[in-house]
């Protein structure tokens, strides 16, 4: 029993010791969103120019992406090649909301680099992202065929994300 | 900005105060310019609400939150853009009349329980919450056991006084000594 008292501040300090190691070791910067398995927020953005904008009721009826994108974004720039390739290849309705920007600097830079996105919202108040829990772009969300958020990407999109995590996630979701 | 200022009026009243009070008052007027200047404020005049119990309210609330852009800084004090997003998203709930849980409840939909600086206590957070009280208690009593463990054996050990026999021939050897 005496023992048992001196050796127990030992165990406890290990344990606690080891559930802030494995703390540590956590990528703060990977927060799992709490929109995960929710609807998506209702919501309705106008277009850039001629574009129509976007809104909640485009997103039902399919599996969708939906991409969070400035063209203040660097890291925006370095996702753009692989957003394109998925526009040509056309097997997923890929939607963007253009988050704190000006609708002709947006318009700008889908000219210079192409234009992948379906349909494009101009978030200018940045409240829809907020709404999606969003607190950086890019960010990029899976969405199901009912409309709920099953994936969310924080910054840019590689070519192993995409292979590994979001491409199994559309075939399970039955995209076409 | 704000301290540099604050310092130069401290010097330039100080001279006045010196002369004119007593060194009580210039100490407490130095205090008080000094905490003056303490916080530097991230919340722009534009965003603060003109009903000051709202006013408490957001602030207090904004104290809670984590601004996700710079984690460990609360959307208060932080100057990212989406804690300037949040600080007037705060107040705007505020005004329409939300309590302050709802406000939060709000957040969290969102964010998660992330955004909360102080983690809620559920399961999860068990060991976090109670581990390092437990640990200091467990320590305390462990060091309070063996404090007594030792008093208990030094007194076991401690000499017996010397028996009615013994001091007698204590006594004949000091004498035979001297």
């Amino acid at each position: 029993m005496r023992r048992l008292l001196y050796v127990l501040p030992i165990l406890l300090f290990a344990v606690l010791a080891g559930y802030f190691f494995l703390g540590l070791k956590r990528d703060p910067s990977l927060l799992p969103s709490a929109m995960l398995d929710k609807p998506a927020p209702d919501f309705a953005l106008p277009g850039i120019g001629e574009k129509p904008g976007l809104a909640r009721a485009d997103l039902a009826g399919r599996v969708t992406l939906v991409n969070f994108f400035a063209s203040w974004c660097a890291p925006c720039r370095v996702e753009h090649p692989l957003l394109m390739r998925l526009a040509g290849e056309g097997r997923i309705a890929l939607y963007g909301i253009d988050y704190k920007d000006k609708p002709e600097d947006a318009a700008r830079l889908l000219v210079q680099l192409g234009d992948p996105y379906k349909r494009i919202g101009v978030d200018r108040e940045g409240r829809t992202a907020i709404d999606f829990g969003v607190y950086g772009v890019p960010e990029t969300y899976v969405l199901d065929k009912e409309g709920r958020i099953r994936f969310r990407q924080v910054g840019p999109i590689s070519a192993s994300d995409y292979d590994g995590k979001i491409l199994p996630l559309l075939k399970q979701l039955g995209a076409s | 900005m704000r301290p540099s200022l604050a310092g130069m009026t401290t010097g330039w009243v100080a001279r006045l105060l010196r002369r004119a009070c007593g060194r009580f008052l210039f100490g407490a007027v130095a205090l008080y310019l000094m905490l003056l200047s303490l916080p530097a404020l991230a919340v722009m005049p534009a965003e603060r609400l003109t009903d000051p119990a709202l006013e408490a309210r957001a602030r207090t609330l904004s104290q809670e939150l984590r601004c996700l852009v710079c984690q460990n800084q609360s959307i208060d004090d932080s100057n990212a853009d989406l804690a300037h997003d949040l600080r007037v998203l705060v107040r705007e709930r505020l005004s329409a009349g939300d309590s302050d849980a709802q406000v939060l409840a709000y957040l969290t939909s969102r964010y998660g329980d992330y955004v909360l600086l102080r983690p809620p206590v559920e399961p999860a957070t068990y060991l976090l919450w109670f581990g390092p009280p437990a640990l200091l208690l467990v320590g305390g009593l462990v060091i309070v056991a063996g404090w007594r463990r030792r008093a208990a054996t030094n007194a076991a050990a401690a000499t017996p006084p010397l028996s009615a026999d013994e001091r007698r021939r204590l006594a004949e050897m000091m004498d035979e000594g001297g």
